[in-house]
């Protein structure tokens, strides 16, 4: 177990900046997602922490001590690929036994801990076979229960379950986070599918464009989103953002006020598309609905507020025909204030 | 009706199919066979007219006679001892450097590979006689690891830049998995990446002997007594009775033969993609 303390990390690649100087640190035995679209640089931090790539500059710390310039093996730590990098010519068992051998691990501690980490797995029964005769989701339970046995300070998962087919990935979301809460072992987990992080993380790093965006809980990211980028990357619709005009520090949406600490004469509403209630027109902020779809357990209405396009959600309940005006409360403790020229939010309590 | 001419189809699918199998299998097969037949005949079979396609008056004699001649055993060996040192030295300095271009980047890394396929561009005639004058300097005239050291200088190009693609058919996310799982850069090229290169190591081994093997230039301008036995058969055969010949024809085939049929299996597992 140990804590990891990513101090200033710089990377670059020829002119191109891959990590603009990134600082995190991961508190022992904690699930941190780093999040972000492909390109974001969130493999490459990753791969610095493992050791497969080295940084430009900045210093990172496993367990208060440093490990730049030591070798991956010296590290501490364990990894499962996205591609699985299941060694092709070892049986399932030698796989899983791969780490242990290398530490010179006697017989008896290998086969207990080759089987333990089966078990949570549940790949007891192919552990004679090969990993050619494995279907994609057993590989990948090999490679986490390869990464398990070794009982690491720190697990890296990069992109683990892209690879699998959607309902696959469902269950194996869950099931990781069974057996990665049993196992305590502090997790850097790379993804840029968004309810995946959300699901498992304890603390999620959005990462765009070689920054780190934010670092928080599932929920205050969702919720209070420190830049557009986030807001707009996170969420099922993303967040909408509705430039609006301020008078004397407060917004005017129909029947309700908002005092926002904007100090210019405009400022971005960050609105989550669920945060709203039906009300009649002209009381809250009215959307122009342009198409209404009932999705089963809600119904997304698509359109315009104040001839910006915006997506918001309505219970299942609720009838809304094409074309029709209809008005929405808000709910002021679940909005984002953002300003308009650096896209970055107002503090939540301000 | 459908299932006869379906079936019919299928049939005359089969015919080609073992037809082809025939005409390639007899491509390859009736030259040796009828070599063997000349090597086995001795002096009355080798001129005996019409030929005949059984082996009748076959014994082992006359080839044993030849294999007694003066000379004969003694290049078989040197031609062994030569093609060795060429797998030996292909395998030893042209797997680095094909591991080197598969995973490094470095600079001129283009005009390096180039620049190796390049000097295959020099023929070995005009070389030959600062090259005689060299070896005859150092010393190495007249002995089989000079003939291996040249014939190491032509497999090592092929040998460097078909394991650069064997190397690159290993996937590169194995080998940092063996890293992070405790093994150092060269544990892990032996435990992982040199298992699963096997296949192609082997055929590249193969590819050395036959050229080391076939060579005959080099080998009969860089030795005098120590010919190997293309050397050799090509300064006597032209003077032998014509059964001598068939039975260094065979000498020649076998050992080729033996050695692919031997290691045939690891070179169906490169067509098959060893690693995946």
């Amino acid at each position: 177990m140990a804590n990891i303390v990513i101090d200033n990390i710089k990377k670059s690649f020829g002119a191109f900046q891959a990590l603009k100087g990134v600082s995190l640190t991961i508190n022992d035995g904690e699930f941190v997602s780093l999040l972000g679209p492909s390109g974001c640089g969130k493999t490459t931090l990753l791969r610095i922490i493992a050791g497969l790539e080295t940084a430009t500059s900045g210093d990172i710390r496993i367990g208060e001590r440093s490990v730049i310039g030591l070798p991956p093996k010296d590290r501490g730590l364990a990894m499962v690929f996205q591609n699985y990098a299941v060694f092709p010519h070892m049986t399932v068992f030698e796989n899983v036994a791969f780490g242990l051998r290398m530490q010179k691990a006697d017989e008896a501690r290998v086969k207990k801990q080759v089987e333990k980490a089966a078990g949570l797995l549940h790949i007891e029964p192919y552990l004679d076979r090969y990993p050619n005769k494995l279907s994609g989701g057993q590989r990948q339970r090999v490679a986490v229960a390869r990464a398990l046995a070794v009982e690491p300070g720190v697990l890296l998962m990069d992109e683990p379950l892209s690879n699998l087919d959607a309902l696959l990935r469902l269950e194996m979301r869950t099931e990781l986070k069974t057996v990665l809460q049993e196992a305590g072992t502090t997790t850097i987990y790379v993804t840029h599918d968004q309810t995946e992080a959300m699901g498992l993380s304890d603390r999620i790093a959005v990462v765009h464009d070689g920054r780190i965006e934010q670092v928080g809980t599932p929920v205050e990211v969702y919720n209070h989103p420190a830049t557009r980028f986030v807001g707009s990357f996170i969420g099922n619709p993303p967040m909408n953002f509705i430039t609006m005009p301020v008078n004397n520090g407060q917004v005017a949406v129909g029947a309700q006020t908002f005092a926002v600490p904007a100090k210019g004469s405009e400022i971005v509403l960050g609105l989550r598309g669920e945060t709203v209630e039906r009300t009649s027109t002209g009381q809250g902020l009215d959307i122009q609905v342009r198409v209404a779809e009932p999705m089963g357990p809600h119904l997304l209405l698509t359109g315009s507020i104040l001839g910006q396009p915006a997506r918001v959600i309505l219970p299942a309940t609720e009838a809304v025909k094409n074309g029709e005006i209809v008005g929405l409360k808000l709910d002021a403790s679940r909005l984002t204030w953002l300003s308009p020229e650096s896209g970055v939010s107002y503090p939540v309590a301000a | 009706m459908s299932t006869v001419s379906k079936t019919g189809f299928i049939s005359a699918r089969r015919f080609l199919f073992w037809s082809g199998i025939v005409a390639l299998c007899a491509w390859v097969l009736v030259p040796i066979y009828l070599v063997t037949l000349g090597a086995l005949g001795g002096r009355t079979g080798a001129y005996q007219w019409p030929k005949t396609f059984l082996p009748t008056n076959v014994s082992l004699q006359p080839f044993i006679l030849f294999l007694k001649t003066e000379g004969v055993l003694q290049s078989f060996l040197n031609s062994l001892g030569a093609a060795g040192i060429t797998v030996a030295l292909s395998l030893a300095l042209g797997a680095p450097a094909g591991y080197a271009l598969a995973r490094y980047n470095f600079r001129g890394k283009d005009s390096y590979r180039l620049l190796v396929l390049l000097t295959r561009a020099f023929p070995l005639a005009i070389l030959a006689l600062p090259l005689t004058i060299s070896y005859i300097r150092f010393g190495l005239y007249d002995t089989v690891l000079g003939v291996g050291l040249i014939h190491t200088v032509l497999a090592l190009p092929f040998a460097a830049l078909v394991t650069q693609g064997i190397f690159l058919g290993v996937p590169r996310e194995l080998e940092e998995a063996a890293w992070v799982f405790g093994c150092t850069r060269i544990q892990a090229f032996f435990k992982i990446v040199a298992p699963l290169a096997l296949p192609g190591l082997v055929a590249t081994a193969v590819f050395a002997f036959v050229i080391s093997w076939n060579e005959v230039f080099a080998a009969s301008v860089l030795t005098v007594r120590e010919r190997t036995l293309t050397a050799y058969l090509l300064t006597v055969l032209s003077e032998s009775p014509m059964h001598y010949r068939f039975a260094g024809g065979l000498l020649l085939i076998l050992p080729s033969v033996v050695f692919i049929f031997a290691v045939r299996r690891y070179l169906f597992a490169i067509w098959g993609v060893s690693s995946k």
